[in-house]
């Protein structure tokens, strides 16, 4: 099939982006590769394990269920908008650092994304809360107990 | 794994997906939350030619409650779940909304997309079933409404014609001394259900049980719809109504036991609900 | 030295990396002119290869080579057998091993059949469908106890049958044990261990610089420099020409460390062939038949006791599936065969297996790899035993522990690292005394339990232990140099896959070289940077490159000392090196920061004493003559709906001894990490394959990893017996999580539901719900 390219036009943490794109390319590929922003990870591409989770218009999202094309004019924000700056990292990721809420990493800028609109939205969640929060995230090498300490810690942090 | 190439159409107005559609037939799918479609894509389960990108009409993300209850095609789950008009008087559907996957599918997919897939291990479309709701599917053709016991007809195969979108649903109101339950047992939260049950239960003005019905979901091939004559006999109703799957997960025996408990468990609330709304 | 960093809970250096998401996986190496790999796969367990169509895939935009096994030529070859079968008198192994790309026939679901590159990932998945093979089906050997039977379709025609390989191993003369025993258990068991799955996928990136004529190869592999090792042997080039690296990987587990996977053989090949970088990253949907499981094992076992219930002897014979090839030796049941043994006493033991070949996918180590299934075992042996002696289960166990005086601890048969299985050091009994207090054990069952049961509730209790050989051979090596910048650099060739490696191995550098953990730089997974070492497996980094670091890092400070002293012209002994400087003590003014001094241990110009080497570094490697063996106590409160069969995990107890600890956080880590598998191994995922060899369950959706709703809150205690066996006193404690969850749920949801006082057992593990049901005999 010979597919017409679709322009696309998005900001992501900030920054305009215009490309055009062939309609299938999944959002996920399309941030990593064509943006070369490679901090939001593919675990399953069948909507599962949540490792793609970015926000989009502020909302958290999986990126392999979405097509590039479809966010035309909206806002991403992924995790390397996360830190304010280079050598600083923002307090969510402060609080991941210090409670041991990551071991290889793969799974948590899925995490931070999630676990960044949660807090938004409940400053004071218990921990039965952010389980739930977190019950769309899979980890393989924590067990959670870190990551839950870490969004605990943070949320006292805030406060 | 890669979605095979489609063409891609990001629709203006209901008018313009609908006049797409009538063209494409079933060679084109609309694209609303994708929750569903998407990663059957990407396993190449499913290769439309054509996608109709819904997401642009907003006009369609609505809940109304003047009058019986109206939810439109854009409505994502995660409007179901907070929305405080749901939580009034569709307490059945606010119940269910928490099983539905997890946050991220809830802040995609949509309602109306969930019932058109008609998985019948879904939630939703057993709860529009126990409410008797009724489903307004348009085309190019004009408009129709289509009841919910008629609407899902087989495994992934609803009543929509291949030129039709399921633009809203409508849910009537529950009448007075009505009580409404959604349990379900699944591996993981968030998982299909291995067997859920939605359970309405009328009270007469003595208070005692008047009229119950219970719909299943992974029961059957479609939502499966018991209305309850003994409702100290409805496990074993519902235990020999139901055809439930076996799969890697449950045997059909395990499921039909699991029907019967929850149909007791869900009764028992409902009843008790009812009672507190008299 | 100032505060000491080892022991601490020290937060990690690869941490701001990964948590900004700039820290480069496989998938994220980017490389002007990249191809695209994909696999077209064998949809069926057992087929012959009729003929095989590529002229479509070519024929198509993008698509820029199409290869199947007869275009590999000379190159074609069975892959290397990576682990050899032990030294035991008598052991059978037929070797068979994975081939590049299937030639004549497949032999599981997902074996590859031909590979295809083109300009990104979706045209080469376009173009793998565009090939047309046409398939002969064959029968299928799929369940693992009639592939055993005879006249099962045969994996490998030119064998007599599906036998990979029989070891036999025994100490003492278990049948004049049971001919003196007061009581005989007798029962089979099936454990199936699963897979994996961990978060990342694995994947290959390669670049041929013909210009330079080297040849980079980025892998999620475990064991970069065996890569490197074979891959240049195999492609003719010489080991200097050949640079390996495993970047940050999402996670290993085992099955990263099986080498040489067909697409690790084929992506450099292609790289080389075609002059482009090539790049093969595994979806998830392949990674179910792409990478290795660890399956499962069935075991006809007896043990023999006396009134008092002391185990006089067990005999086991067991099966043991090990897929469609047998590249990794016998280590999975070998670790079967030796971790049954656990803390225990047993003066006599007769162990047989046949690992048999099945129509399946390779199995290969998965974190425990192996000992779940002897475990398994002997734990349920001891329940079993417990119930009929009218012994109370913690007791029994606490009867037969090794006493404290018996170590080293001779058991005698051969271990998965060819020595005599041993345990170095070990105090059993005390730990499994704080696992009960800390479960509320002798409470729970005089008081909680009766009482609960008489509301209706189906509350249990269960208390398991093990034992884990840790911290093997052969050896692994170090280098530690200080940098002019005053930084440390750290390099080794072990890799890490979220074990926190930066940092543990960092504090032992820190403590020695007198500087912050946050100033030494600790590179590894690159062959370039480091040469020599064997890989990341079986819980064995911290125990033996830790101790090659700590050994480089000593080297150093004694450098450090000798390079001072002569230039203060002082005595070594009145040298003191702290927050990245030495000074002279007491004498204020006189201090040399470690940049400094590395420059002058660096002269440019000039005649340096025979002998002298340059910089302020060292080299050391270290080898264990044997294993450590680490233990633990886990114990735990469940709740099931008896309608349901749903559990719910009220308490959750983990004790355990790894010898002296690096980091406390880290370690921690490592013990939830792996109770969360094990969890996820005794209730949640099941390989589910039919009697044609296709998996049923193929996706997550349906293979079910535990969620943050699954895994409970654990508490954590932990004992210090240090090892004997190395200088730091280090166990190894990667494992230990994963090891004794299932015979832990076994034993708590039969108390739970009260099955043995119906007649009824729980001897498989996985379990679910619905399993649960059946074997509680399908009530209501």
């Amino acid at each position: 099939m010979n597919v017409e390219l679709v322009r696309v036009a998005t900001t992501v943490n900030g920054t305009r982006h215009e490309r055009e794109v062939e309609p299938r390319l999944l959002l996920a590929d399309f941030i990593r590769h064509e943006l070369g922003l490679t901090g939001t990870h593919v675990g399953c591409e069948h909507g599962v394990c949540g490792a793609c989770t970015i926000l989009v218009d502020g909302v958290p999202m999986r990126a392999c269920l979405m097509f590039a094309v479809q966010v035309n004019g909206r806002a991403l924000t992924t995790v390397e908008g996360l830190a304010p700056e280079r050598d600083r990292l923002h307090p969510l990721q402060e609080a991941f650092r210090d409670a041991h809420g990551l071991q290889c990493g793969f799974c948590t800028p899925g995490i931070l994304m999630t676990m960044k609109a949660f807090l938004d939205e409940n400053a004071n969640p218990s921990e039965a809360e952010i389980r739930e929060a977190l019950s769309g995230n899979l980890c393989r090498c924590t067990g959670y107990q870190h990551i839950v300490d870490a969004v605990k810690l943070a949320a006292e942090r805030a406060r | 794994m890669k979605p095979a190439p489609f063409r891609y159409v990001a629709a203006e107005s209901l008018e313009h997906a609908l006049a797409v559609k009538a063209e494409q037939g079933d060679d084109a799918k609309f694209l609303a939350g994708g929750q569903s479609l998407v990663p059957a894509m990407n396993f190449r389960l499913a290769q439309p030619a054509m996608l109709i990108d819904l997401n642009g009409l907003r006009d369609l993300d609505f809940v109304r409650a003047d009058g019986p209850l109206r939810i439109g095609a854009l409505a994502r789950h995660r409007r179901i779940e907070r929305d405080a008009l749901i939580a009034q008087h569709a307490p059945l559907l606010h119940e269910a909304a928490p099983h539905v996957a997890h946050p991220q599918i809830r802040n995609r997919g949509t309602l109306c997309g969930n019932l058109a897939h008609a998985d019948p291990a879904s939630e939703f479309p057993a709860v529009v079933l126990a409410l008797g709701g009724r489903l307004r599917a348009q085309s190019t053709r004009g408009e129709r409404w289509i009841p919910a016991d008629t609407f899902f007809k087989s495994v992934f195969t609803t009543a929509l014609a291949p030129d039709e979108m399921l633009v809203e649903i409508e849910l009537p109101a529950l009448p007075p001394r009505t009580g409404t339950c959604f349990l379900e047992v699944a591996r993981r939260r968030g998982d299909y259900a291995l067997v859920g049950v939605a359970a309405v239960v009328e009270l007469d003005p003595a208070g005692k049980v008047g009229a119950a019905r219970v719909a299943l979901c992974n029961a059957g091939e479609t939502p499966t719809l018991v209305t309850v004559n003994d409702i100290d006999a409805a496990p074993e109703q519902v235990r020999r109504a139901i055809d439930p799957p076996a799969n890697v997960h449950a045997t059909a025996a395990f499921r039909r036991h699991l029907g019967g408990v929850l149909t007791r468990r869900a009764l028992q609330t409902a009843v008790a609900r009812a009672g507190a709304a008299s | 030295m100032t505060t000491r960093q080892f022991g601490a809970s020290v937060k990690r250096n690869e941490d701001a990396r990964l948590l900004a998401g700039r820290a480069q996986f496989v998938d994220d190496v980017k490389l002007p002119g990249i191809l695209h790999a994909a696999f077209v796969r064998s949809p069926h367990a057992h087929a012959r290869i009729v003929a095989i169509d590529v002229t479509a895939a070519l024929a198509r935009d993008g698509v820029v080579a199409v290869y199947t096994a007869e275009d590999l030529g000379d190159y074609w070859r069975p892959g290397p057998v990576i682990v050899p079968p032990p030294p035991v008198e008598g052991a059978l192994f037929n070797e068979r091993t994975q081939v590049p790309l299937a030639k004549g026939k497949a032999r599981h679901v997902g074996e590859p059949v031909a590979l295809v590159i083109a300009t990104s990932r979706y045209i080469a998945e376009d173009a793998a469908a565009d090939v047309t093979v046409e398939w002969d089906p064959l029968p299928v050997a799929a369940d693992l106890e009639p592939a055993a039977a005879p006249g099962a379709p045969r994996v490998h025609e030119d064998l007599p049958d599906n036998v990979a390989a029989r070891v036999r191993q025994s100490k003492g003369d278990y049948a004049a044990a049971a001919k003196r025993a007061h009581r005989i258990v007798k029962r089979r068991f099936a454990y199936d261990h699963g897979c994996a799955q961990p978060m990342e996928t694995r994947g290959v990136v390669a670049q041929w610089d013909a210009g330079a004529e080297r040849l980079t190869v980025w892998d999620t592999t475990q064991a970069p420099i065996a890569i490197r090792n074979g891959l240049a042997a195999m492609l003719g080039l010489s080991e200097r020409q050949v640079r390996v690296v495993a970047p940050f990987i999402g996670g290993g587990f085992g099955p990263k460390i099986m080498l040489f996977y067909p697409d690790e053989v084929l992506i450099p090949w292609a790289a080389l062939k075609l002059g482009r970088p090539v790049k093969w990253i595994e979806d998830r949907a392949e990674h179910f038949f792409a990478t290795t499981h660890e399956r499962g094992q069935i075991h006809d076992a007896e043990i023999a006791l006396d009134r008092d219930g002391r185990i006089l002897g067990v005999k086991d014979v067991f099966l043991h599936d090990t897929g469609a090839y047998d590249p990794y030796g016998l280590t999975v049941p070998i670790n079967s065969q030796c971790t049954l043994l656990g803390p225990y006493v047993i003066p006599n033991y007769d162990s047989t297996f046949t690992a048999v070949f099945t129509n399946k996918p390779i199995v290969t180590p998965y974190r425990g790899a192996g000992r779940q299934h002897g475990v398994f075992v002997i734990e349920r042996l001891l329940d079993i035993a417990a119930r009929e002696l009218g012994i109370d289960r913690a007791e029994i166990r606490r009867r037969n522990l090794i006493p404290p005086d018996a170590f080293p601890y001779d058991n005698e048969i051969i271990y998965q690292d060819f020595t005599r299985l041993g345990y170095d050091s070990g105090d059993y009994a005390p730990m499994l005394a704080k696992a009960l207090d800390m479960i509320g054990y002798e409470r729970f069952l005089r008081e909680e339990q009766p009482r609960l049961r008489a509301q209706g509730k189906r509350v249990g209790i269960g208390v398991v232990c093990y034992v884990e050989g840790t911290g093997i051979g052969p050896y692994e090596g170090a280098k530690v140099q200080v940098q002019t910048s005053g930084k440390v650099s750290l390099l080794t060739g072990i890799g890490t896959q979220g074990q926190g490696h930066y940092t543990s191995f960092a504090q032992i550098v820190a403590d020695q070289v007198g500087v912050a953990v946050s100033d030494v730089e600790v590179i590894t997974g690159d062959t370039d940077q480091f040469y020599w070492g064997a890989g990341t497996f079986a819980s064995r980094g911290a125990v033996v490159a830790g101790n090659a670091v700590n050994e480089a890092a000593l080297a150093v400070r004694k450098n450090i000392l000798r390079v001072a002293s002569e230039h203060f012209e002082c005595a070594e002994a009145d040298l003191v090196i702290e927050d990245g400087a030495v000074s002279i003590a007491g004498v204020p003014g006189r201090r040399i920061k470690l940049g400094e001094l590395a420059v002058q241990a660096n002269p440019m110009r000039g005649a340096v004493a025979p002998g002298t080497e340059p910089g302020l570094e060292a080299t050391r490697y270290f080898g264990p003559e044997s294993g450590a063996t680490a233990a633990g106590v886990h114990a735990m409160i469940v709740e099931v709906d008896p309608e349901t069969m749903i559990p719910s995990i009220q308490k959750y107890v983990v004790v355990h001894d790894c010898g002296t600890v690096i980091n406390p956080m880290i370690v921690e880590g490592q013990v939830l990490g792996g109770v969360a598998q094990g969890i996820g191994n005794a209730f949640y995922e099941q390989l589910a394959f039919d009697a044609e060899g296709q998996l049923l369950n193929a996706t997550l959706a349906d293979y079910l990893l535990p969620t943050a709703l699954d895994v409970p809150r654990i508490e954590l205690g932990h004992t210090v017996t240090p090892s004997p066996l190395n200088p730091l006193g280090i166990k190894g404690v990667g494992e230990a999580g994963a090891i004794p969850v299932g015979p832990l749920f076994a034993q708590a949801l039969e108390d739970a539901l009260e099955l043995p006082a119906k007649g009824r057992e729980l001897n498989e593990i996985p379990l679910s719900p619905c399993r649960l049901w059946e074997l509680a005999g399908s009530p209501g």
